[in-house]
């Protein structure tokens, strides 16, 4: 112990001052916050959703939508949308059954990478996944391009019984996802609280919703969240998409 | 006048048994789903059933060892120390109580609903938001609770609050905000929300919670009841009070950073991974500070861990602790970083912190805790089986993960002489196996040294008649 008595230090006051003590640890914890993640939220570089085309043109990385366009007018390497009803339902269940504890959604800028998964991902390609599917391990791989590498038949079969397809596969078997049916009401709902947070459905989406999955199980919403993933853009050489 | 007389003790016991219970659970489901990396047929419990797949029962695992038996040794040891090291009772029992009750029905709905299920798909804050409102009720409360007991002590005897009192509180506050921040969200039933935000801040978010759920909750939080169980048990002074006030502000400034190391590479702006990584390197000094600290406590007095089981719990604690907090910044390093992320070096470098460093101090503070609540000494043959089994068990898990991680992240980027990928992914799986193996195994040894722990704490409450003559 500091036995000198001399003036008392700061530390000394607060160790008798507990509200003090509160008051000087609620602000050191703050200031990472506020450097570190406001940013993020500030400077629209960190989502940048425009690149200069190798013709020198502004090009949109997002889908710029015309009105009176519903989703299913979008076309492969249109640009980042929503997800549709379907692909919504399917990525429910995504989150349900934890699929993110075991794939990542996130590309790393190395050529093993690229060779094994595809293009770098970027941070414009999740706008509007909430939460964010990024995944922190891989004990199956990365699926932030998987969209359009298999067929759907693969992907039920596999789904079924990973096993069958990949021996070596230790991936649990979703064939029950054969025994529901996809509620159209609970998924516009979904899409109303979607909106609510910033991403653009329109109202038309919204009220189609339960027509367009009517019928669906969710074996396939799921194949159709899946093979949703990683193709909104379509990337092409001589454009920088991230410095 | 005995302890039980003097300070309200009551929930402290409670805590302390249902952390113990917690820990059972906790890990046994860990070795359940372990196994199931292990041998995935595990996963078809009961033919197309969903509810013990590992999707389901991961952060059912997760939940019960973090919030179950991670939060109960903290109410258990926080309620403890802020009345010893005040000398005064709870501000107010009944509150203390209502932290009780309202802690252990979270985790209770943890239990039905994960498996269910309802999850907000966000690592370690995966519970859906009315169970949110309730730990931060819970949670809130706890620390209401904490303050108010310091602020009532009696100056004249106690004028300097303790040092294990301002990490738990520094924990308290930090935890708030993550806890309230991470989960802003819609919701859309009573079930199912949606995080407010998205991609590329949702993720430094989460991340921001994920690394401080460990930095303040597993370490600030436990290393308040290092520097109250370490002194007690050695029956030494700290070792350096100058020490503990350099590390401790360290901490509380630098922890906060470091989160963005865990999204290098990924589409995260490089600066903020770069400032977590740059950060994360210099968090090994506060980090070293206070296992020196703890350790180092035990000058002259060596001897005693000879006969003191307790002591050795805290001390390897303590060694564990350090190892962990050095391999943390080398892992948070770019070109190690990119090696290692995605790979099991990170369950395996969690599982030395929680199993080497949490589980271990815990252990330590709970056996001190029921002895000194109940006046007995516990059944020193199983604190030494507890303490065997335990340390080997987590160096089996910590080797397994080092090497499968390690050799993961080596396959995942070899090419052969063609330039062209050496293995497919598949084959890097199929590579794991024995690795999985020997971490089912690990894992095993701890749930059995859990299971040995509830019986040597049930055993000696019921030898003590219920602690109804404790002294001091």
């Amino acid at each position: 112990m500091v036995n000198r008595k001399v003036k008392e230090s700061l530390q000394v006051k607060l160790e008798k001052n507990i509200f003090g003590m509160y008051l000087f640890m609620a602000l050191s914890v703050s200031l990472a916050g506020i450097v570190e993640i406001v940013p993020l939220f500030t400077n629209p570089e960190v989502v940048k959703d425009e690149v200069i085309a190798a013709d020198g043109s502004i090009k949109s990385l997002l889908w710029l939508r015309s009105k009176g366009q519903s989703l299913s007018d979008w076309k492969p390497g249109d640009g980042v949308r929503p997800l549709t009803a379907l692909e919504l339902a399917g990525r429910d269940i995504y989150q349900r059954e934890g699929c993110y504890l075991c794939h990542s959604q996130m590309i790393r800028p190395f050529r093993d990478e690229k060779e094994r998964y595809g293009h770098f991902s970027l941070a414009v390609e999740s706008i509007y996944d909430h939460p964010f599917q990024w995944g922190s391990k891989r004990t199956g791989p990365d699926l932030a391009r998987l969209g359009g590498k298999y067929s759907d038949e693969w992907h039920i079969l596999h789904l079924r019984h990973p096993q069958a397809v990949v021996p070596e596969s230790v991936m649990p078997k979703y064939r029950f996802l054969e025994n529901a049916l996809v509620d159209g009401d609970v998924i516009a709902t979904h899409m109303t609280g979607l909106s609510k947070v910033g991403v653009p459905y329109t109202k038309e989406d919204i009220v189609q919703a339960p027509s367009f999955v009517k019928g669906k199980n969710e074996m396939d919403a799921m194949v159709s969240y899946l093979q949703s993933l990683g193709n909104m853009i379509k990337f092409e050489d001589g454009v920088t998409y991230r410095e | 006048m005995n302890l039980t007389e003097k300070y309200d003790l009551g929930v402290v016991k409670w805590f302390a048994i249902m952390a113990t219970i917690y820990l059972v659970i906790g890990t046994l489901l860990g070795v359940y789903i372990a196994s199931e990396l292990a041998f995935p047929f595990l996963n078809d419990l009961g033919t197309d059933l969903p509810y013990f797949q590992f999707g389901r029962l991961r952060p059912l695992h997760t939940n019960s060892v973090i919030f179950g038996f991670a939060g109960s040794a903290l109410m258990a040891s926080a309620f403890y120390i802020v009345q010893r090291t005040n000398q005064t009772r709870l501000w107010s029992n009944k509150m203390a109580w209502f932290t009780f009750w309202s802690w252990n029905t979270v985790i209770v709905l943890a239990v039905i609903t994960l498996p269910l299920g309802l999850t907000q798909s966000r690592e370690y804050a995966e519970l859906e938001w009315p169970i949110d409102i309730l730990i931060t009720l819970a949670w809130v409360s706890y620390l209401y609770n904490f303050i108010m007991t310091i602020h009532i002590r009696d100056r004249n005897k106690v004028p300097h609050v303790y040092v294990a009192n301002w990490f738990f509180m520094g924990m308290m506050v930090m935890v708030t905000y993550l806890h309230v921040i991470n989960n802003l969200s819609i919701p859309v039933s009573a079930f199912k929300s949606y995080s407010i935000f998205s991609g590329v801040q949702d993720a430094m978010i989460q991340w921001w919670w994920g690394h401080n759920a460990v930095g303040f909750f597993l370490t600030a939080g436990f290393l308040g009841i290092m520097y109250y169980f370490v002194p007690k048990q050695a029956q030494r002074p700290i070792y350096s009070y100058r020490l503990s006030v350099i590390h401790f502000w360290a901490l509380m400034f630098g922890y906060v950073w470091l989160g963005a190391h865990h999204l290098q590479y990924t589409a995260l702006p490089d600066w903020a991974g770069s400032l977590g990584a740059t950060i994360s390197l210099a968090m090994i000094i506060p980090s070293w500070g206070g296992a020196l600290n703890g350790i180092l406590t035990l000058s002259g007095a060596w001897d005693r861990l000879r006969e003191d089981y307790i002591l050795r719990f805290l001390i390897m604690s303590l060694a564990f602790y350090a190892m962990s907090t050095f391999e943390g910044p080398v892992m948070a390093a770019k070109t190690v970083n990119a090696l290692s992320h995605y790979t099991d070096w990170t369950i395996g470098h969690v599982h030395s912190g929680a199993l080497g460093w949490n589980i271990m101090v815990a252990a330590g503070a709970i056996y001190h805790m029921i002895e000194k609540i109940y006046n007995v000494t516990m059944s020193q043959k199983l604190l030494g089986i507890h303490f065997w089994i335990h340390t080997i068990g987590t160096v089996v898990y910590i080797v397994a993960m080092w090497v499968s991680g390690i050799m993961q992240g080596l396959m995942w980027r070899a090419y052969d002489e063609y330039g062209t990928l050496a293995y497919t992914f598949a084959e890097s799986v199929s590579a794991m196996h024995p690795y999985y193996v020997m971490r089912a195994t690990g894992g095993t040894l701890v749930l059995l040294g859990a299971i040995i722990m509830l019986i040597n704490v049930l055993m000696t409450i019921r030898k003590s008649g219920y602690g109804q003559t404790a002294n001091v």
